[in-house]
């Protein structure tokens, strides 16, 4: 592939995978050589093309326009790859789909009518065939440098599912859980972060969503052994990836 | 074997300042982080002073006992295995040049290693690694490079844990071979001091510019009563010998399962095992055009690509991960490379955050405790403490402190 044309997209989220695209900082020149950005609203570009070698799409469908739109980018783009936790899970605003949301604009917009949104908050790959997930909130900036590379070579991504235990190990960073006691998601959440929250002596909470073989009623056990308050433990899986981490238990 | 007595501060102070002064690269144990793990000494200072352990299944907490005690703790959250054996490094860079290819290598370490404070189990466990990584027909020279010349200062054990199971492995408090120079820990009416003894030459000669008086026939028998109370409080849980026939037919064991409803398939018990030894290579195209890196990094038997044939995981469930590395670690280990590849560190029980046992899985395994001799498991931290602290006349291990902070479940999952 030679300087593909490149499209990045937005749809229910923050902004903030985007945000690390930029955040590339030392590799962004060299991004920029390598890859042909026509579409990035958030940097500038903004030229539609037919067709795009690449489509990186942020957020989750929360309206029958972006429901609409997803699938236009679909048709248009050569490779997906969704970017984020709203686009591979639906993102914290999937919160949504474990209450009612005509509820819940009532209480927070003045003209709720005025709000034309879908009862769910649903990942990309709901609607559409995706090419490839990076998962984060936000994403990694090294896994995503490893995509744009790997794409650029035609080789397979590089993403590993194991747990974020072995980053952790990886970089010398002891267990939180074991030797402090700390509520931890880190053994069933997906690696990709470098284990950031651990090494500085947070424990995982989870923003990769769910690890390969992830047990999460063995570590529900484990945590509230430890002295961690159940609730809170349920809360800290109802964040940015709800629709993974799936207790079995309402929200 | 010449033996010294060293001051505990201006020994190892003196220890520290001449083999960095021999060029070696000066590692041991440091406090850090709410545990103690492996980092660069500077000075004998770095090494920790007056702290005590406490590690059960899923468990470790430390704390400050008031004493100058140097090494009053078990082997700590990592291994030597991340010097000789890094969990990434480098392995080469290539640039297209032209219709070729220009590789090249990252340098072999400038200086040996010098490891300070290594257990018996960890003595055995650098020689386990390198039957498999220095193995005649698939050597790594990364590896070599990282291991040689090594200086090795062993430590006799004088507080093992709950977690420790040397002693049916084949091994004991006391390093019998594969060091340079052995310290022994002595605290009693002759005072506190260390007794300096020397394993080989390099030893001999480092130990004759040590600041220390030459050792009596008495220190040499109360450094050999630490290790043999030690030997008293770790009677043997299980046979390691019998193992790979106790286990050989196990494999449609219901227990399996059992294990797998608590297992997290983690990863953790493999990446703090001195001597588990897979990896996995990956190529890096990097954005500059033309350029590639290849690394190596530490790699599980717990993740699911790990036995990818085909593109499919042979292990899918987590009971077969459990077993092959139970079994392999254990059993079949002996059959590839001619020793166990478990040296009883019990590290792999201490970090699992599930708390599995490696020795009561075993137990569970491969019959009913009462088929055989020395399967009594129910020691405590605290009866350690307590009956090690008996064999020492100051009774300096603040044993209240630890009652207050012991938990008699033993951690998660162990219930």
């Amino acid at each position: 592939m030679t300087r593909p044309t490149v499209a990045v997209w937005k749809f229910a989220s923050c902004d903030g995978c985007q945000l690390t695209i930029l955040d590339c900082e030392d590799e962004l020149l060299a991004i920029a050589a390598a890859l042909d950005f026509r579409m990035f609203l958030e940097a500038g570009p903004e030229e539609m093309l037919d067709h795009f070698d690449i489509s990186l799409v942020e957020g989750s469908i929360t309206t029958n326009h972006d429901a609409e739109r997803i699938r236009e980018v679909r048709e248009r783009s050569g490779i997906v790859v969704t970017i984020g936790a709203c686009a591979t899970a639906g993102g914290i605003q999937a919160l949504r789909n474990y209450a009612d949301v005509e509820e819940y604009t009532r209480h927070i917009y003045a003209r709720p009518d005025w709000i034309d949104t879908l009862a769910t908050s649903t990942p990309i790959a709901h609607h559409i065939k995706v090419d490839h997930e990076l998962h984060g909130c936000p994403i990694n900036k090294e896994q995503l440098i490893a995509t744009i590379t790997a794409l650029l070579a035609g080789r397979r991504t590089p993403v590993t599912s194991h747990s974020v235990c072995v980053e952790c190990k990886q970089r010398g960073t002891p267990c939180l859980l074991v030797s402090e006691g700390t509520a931890c998601l880190g053994p069933v959440t997906h690696a990709g972060c470098g284990a950031l929250c651990p090494s500085i002596n947070r424990g995982c909470f989870g923003c990769f969503g769910p690890s390969e073989s992830a047990n999460l009623p063995g570590l529900l056990e484990v945590l509230r052994v430890a002295g961690n308050d159940e609730h809170e433990v349920l809360a800290s899986l109802r964040t940015f990836n709800v629709t993974k981490f799936d207790t079995g238990a309402t929200p | 074997m010449n033996a010294i007595q060293l001051d505990p501060q201006g020994g190892l102070d003196a220890l520290v300042e001449l083999l960095l002064a021999d060029g070696f690269r000066v590692v041991g144990p440091v406090v850090t982080g709410g545990v103690i793990a492996y980092d660069d000494l500077s000075s004998g200072d770095d090494l920790p002073t007056g702290w005590a352990v406490e590690q059960a299944p899923g468990r470790w907490r430390m704390h400050e006992t008031g004493d100058q005690t140097r090494f009053g703790y078990t082997p700590g959250a990592a291994s030597w295995k991340q010097y000789v054996f890094p969990a990434h490094q480098e392995v080469l860079r290539i640039r297209r040049t032209d219709g070729s290819f220009a590789v090249t290598r990252p340098p072999a370490p400038e200086r040996p290693f010098a490891f300070i404070g290594v257990r018996d189990c960890e003595v055995t466990a650098l020689e386990v690694l390198d039957r498999v990584q220095l193995d005649p027909d698939y050597p790594d020279p990364r590896y070599a490079e990282r291991r040689r010349d090594a200086f090795i200062v062993a430590v006799t054990c004088a507080v093992p844990s709950a977690t420790c199971w040397c002693t049916s492995m084949d091994g004991g408090p006391v390093p019998q071979h594969g060091f340079d120079l052995l310290l022994t820990e002595l605290n009693d009416s002759d005072g506190h001091r260390l007794l300096a003894e020397s394993g080989t030459d390099r030893g001999a000669e480092l130990l004759a510019r040590l600041p220390g008086s030459l050792a009596t026939p008495l220190d040499r028998s109360a450094a050999v009563a630490v290790g043999a109370a030690d030997t008293d409080i770790l009677a043997p849980k299980l046979s390691g010998k019998e193992l790979p026939t106790l286990l050989a037919g196990t494999e449609l064991h219901p227990h399996w399962e059992e294990v797998a409803d608590r297992c997290l398939a983690c990863s953790n018990c493999t990446m703090v095992c001195p001597t588990c030894f897979c990896s996995t290579f990956t190529d890096h195209p990097e954005l500059e055009p033309d350029v590639a890196s290849r690394t190596q990094e530490w790699a599980s038997c717990f993740q699911l690509d790990h036995s990818n044939l085909g593109g499919r995981p042979v292990r899918a469930s987590v009971s077969a991960r459990y077993r092959q590395w139970l079994t392999h670690k254990l059993a079949t280990w002996t059959e590839q490379f001619g020793t166990s590849g478990c040296v009883g560190c019990g590290r792999c029980t201490t970090w699992c955050p599930a708390g599995i046992d490696i020795v009561q899985e075993t137990l569970a395994l491969i019959g009913p405790a009462a088929d055989r001799d020395n399967t009594d498991r129910d020691i405590t931290d605290r009866d350690i403490t307590d009956r090690a602290s008996d064999h020492r006349d100051s009774g300096h291990r603040a044993s209240d402190h630890r009652a207050s902070d012991h938990r008699d479940s033993g951690g998660p999952g162990t219930a």
